[in-house]
């Protein structure tokens, strides 16, 4: 009984909030005052959706998005997935030194960086560019993807990779054609796990792009906190519209999220 | 079987973007932190040990956003531990009912910080929000008030929206934690006749202890990293009551250009973290048993 309404209790917790943000971005900003949480008599509308799109360059928020998070997921989990591989082939203290080095990015905050980090993107004129942002998003996701991969590695049975060495396959090819497949959970739970970090990150874009054409959907949201003030219609309207890839794959992956984030978690 | 030194090249492209891009920055921040930079002009001066005393004896701001950070902490850390655990207790069995439960616990994760931002300020609003109105629904119209602008209210409340941000993701690694304890041991506490809360405080807890120290030490690395939420809700106002360390460097570094003394900041914040994650570790190790 006690166990049943804390559960539901949590649930409207969670619930309640949803709904209040679909149902507010269908209204007008004048109903929302006078009917902060209710459905308005008047009938709700989907003009924000519309204006949203018109006023706002929102497909290329969303392209930036994409293109950003997609780019740097990749290219992350590519060199991710070559050092864990060097680094559970090495043996040996060589090993250990270079899996710590690569660790500290996982425990030093983002923002204990970010002033050198941004006097360096600065100088090599990497600000306003998709580019600047995915190298640096490669850099800084990496040790953790690295973390992760590694632990998985170190479980592949050696006797295998020494077979194929033994048949005359070089590094290259024992990590293209056993390593990777073998890995692909691992890697897929990690891709996840990118891909929400990336996808909603702000820190970076706030630091590196002052230009509207180069923005992400996190800062583009930011943004128009500033213009709409307390247009929490518009607001929400832009937070559905940000929020919605990442919510289909949840519902249709569930399983893999939980997996992703959990090995994300785990690296105690 | 040795491994040829080709395997040396599997590290380049990232060992170079990782040098370039985290250590160098990194390793910087120790050197302009002992420098007058204000991160545009050509020359700036070495100063020596000025902006570290600076801030420990003349910043009152970056004591109050220590205060702040250690307040949210700590908040954080209880809260969200003893909610994730109760639920995860809840929640251990792996009926279909349960796994639903748990996805929808954990949906607020995948969110932007940015949103959650936005969706509880609303609910804070003084005027439109949820809070205010549950409050005079359940007649407690007294406590009402403008949550997020109020300077001893706000902090706790950028707390709660971190635990509900994250408190599911914490659900689900002691979830991973309780299945590890073999069913056994409540089999024995059972024929024993142990109580309850004899089980949970011989059994499960101690053996839970490994997830637990994931917890918390993912948890305070989380609550140093809060600044996205605390920047999208308050930008550290009103009256600097929910500046914590991270948004404070960004307004040093950025919004007054006092790159070298943002630096020095960024040191000390490290030398926190490393202190805190080390304690905690340590705490968390000696509580360990075998059995």
């Amino acid at each position: 009984m006690v166990k049943k309404g804390a559960l539901l209790l949590y649930g409207f917790l969670i619930i309640i909030p949803m709904l209040m943000v679909i149902l507010t971005s269908m209204k007008t900003l004048q109903q929302t005052f006078d009917n902060p949480l209710g459905i308005p008599a008047s009938g709700l509308q989907f003009s924000n959706y519309i204006d949203i799109f018109i006023e706002q360059t929102m497909v290329g928020y969303f392209a930036n998005s994409v293109i950003v998070t997609l780019c740097s997921v990749f290219f992350a989990l590519l060199f991710a997935s070559m050092i864990a591989f060097g680094i559970s082939r090495i043996h040996g203290w060589v090993g250990g030194v270079l899996f710590a080095v690569f660790s500290l990015g996982m425990i030093v905050p983002a923002q204990v960086i970010m002033v050198p980090l941004y006097s360096l993107v600065l100088q090599l004129e990497l600000t306003d560019s998709l580019f600047g942002l995915i190298i640096v998003n490669v850099a800084v996701t990496m040790p953790i993807a690295i973390f992760i991969l590694t632990g998985f590695m170190k479980t592949l049975p050696k006797e295998l990779f020494e077979a194929s060495m033994i048949d005359g396959a070089g590094n290259w090819k024992i990590f293209t054609k056993m390593v990777v497949p073998m890995s692909l959970p691992s890697m897929s739970a990690t891709a996840i796990f990118l891909f929400v970090i990336n996808w909603n990150d702000l820190l970076y874009p706030l630091l590196f792009i002052t230009d509207n054409a180069y923005k992400t959907l996190p800062l583009a949201l930011l943004d128009f906190q500033g213009q709409y003030a307390t247009n929490y219609p518009m607001l929400f309207t832009g937070v559905i519209i940000s929020s919605l890839p990442m919510v289909l794959v949840y519902i249709f992956l569930q399983r893999y999220f939980v997996a992703g984030m959990m090995a994300g978690a785990v690296k105690g | 079987m040795k491994v040829s030194k080709s395997i040396y090249l599997f590290f380049i492209p990232g060992a170079i973007l990782y040098a370039i891009f985290f250590l160098y920055p990194a390793l910087s921040a120790f050197y302009y932190s002992v420098t007058n930079w204000d991160g545009i002009s050509p020359s700036y001066a070495f100063v020596g040990f000025e902006n570290y005393v600076r801030a420990f004896t003349g910043d009152s701001i970056f004591m109050k956003a220590i205060g702040n950070n250690l307040k949210f902490l700590l908040f954080v850390v209880v809260f969200q531990t003893i909610v994730a655990l109760v639920f995860a207790m809840i929640l251990r069995k792996n009926s279909k009912i349960n796994v639903f439960w748990r996805a929808l616990f954990f949906f607020p994760t995948i969110l932007s910080s940015v949103s959650v931002a936005f969706v509880w300020s609303f609910i804070y609003d003084p005027n439109l929000g949820l809070l205010n109105a549950g409050l005079e629904a359940v007649g407690l119209g007294q406590l009402q008030q403008g949550w997020l602008g109020d300077e001893s209210a706000a902090i706790f409340a950028l707390a709660f929206t971190q635990v509900w941000f994250h408190a599911g993701q914490m659900l689900i690694i002691f979830v991973a934690g309780l299945h590890a304890i073999p069913n056994d041991l409540y089999e024995v506490a059972n024929i024993e006749g142990a109580t309850r809360w004899q089980t949970f405080r011989k059994v499960t807890w101690p053996l839970l202890a490994p997830s637990a120290t994931i917890v918390i030490a993912y948890t305070t690395i989380q609550s140093f990293k809060a600044f996205d939420l605390v920047f999208a809700m308050t930008r550290g106002g009103p009256n600097y009551s929910t500046e914590i360390i991270a948004t404070y460097i960004y307004e040093v570094g950025f919004r007054s250009y006092s790159f070298g003394y943002a630096s020095a900041i960024s040191v000390i914040f490290m030398a926190i973290i490393a202190l805190i994650t080390f304690l905690q570790f340590k705490a968390l190790r000696s509580g360990r048993v075998n059995y």
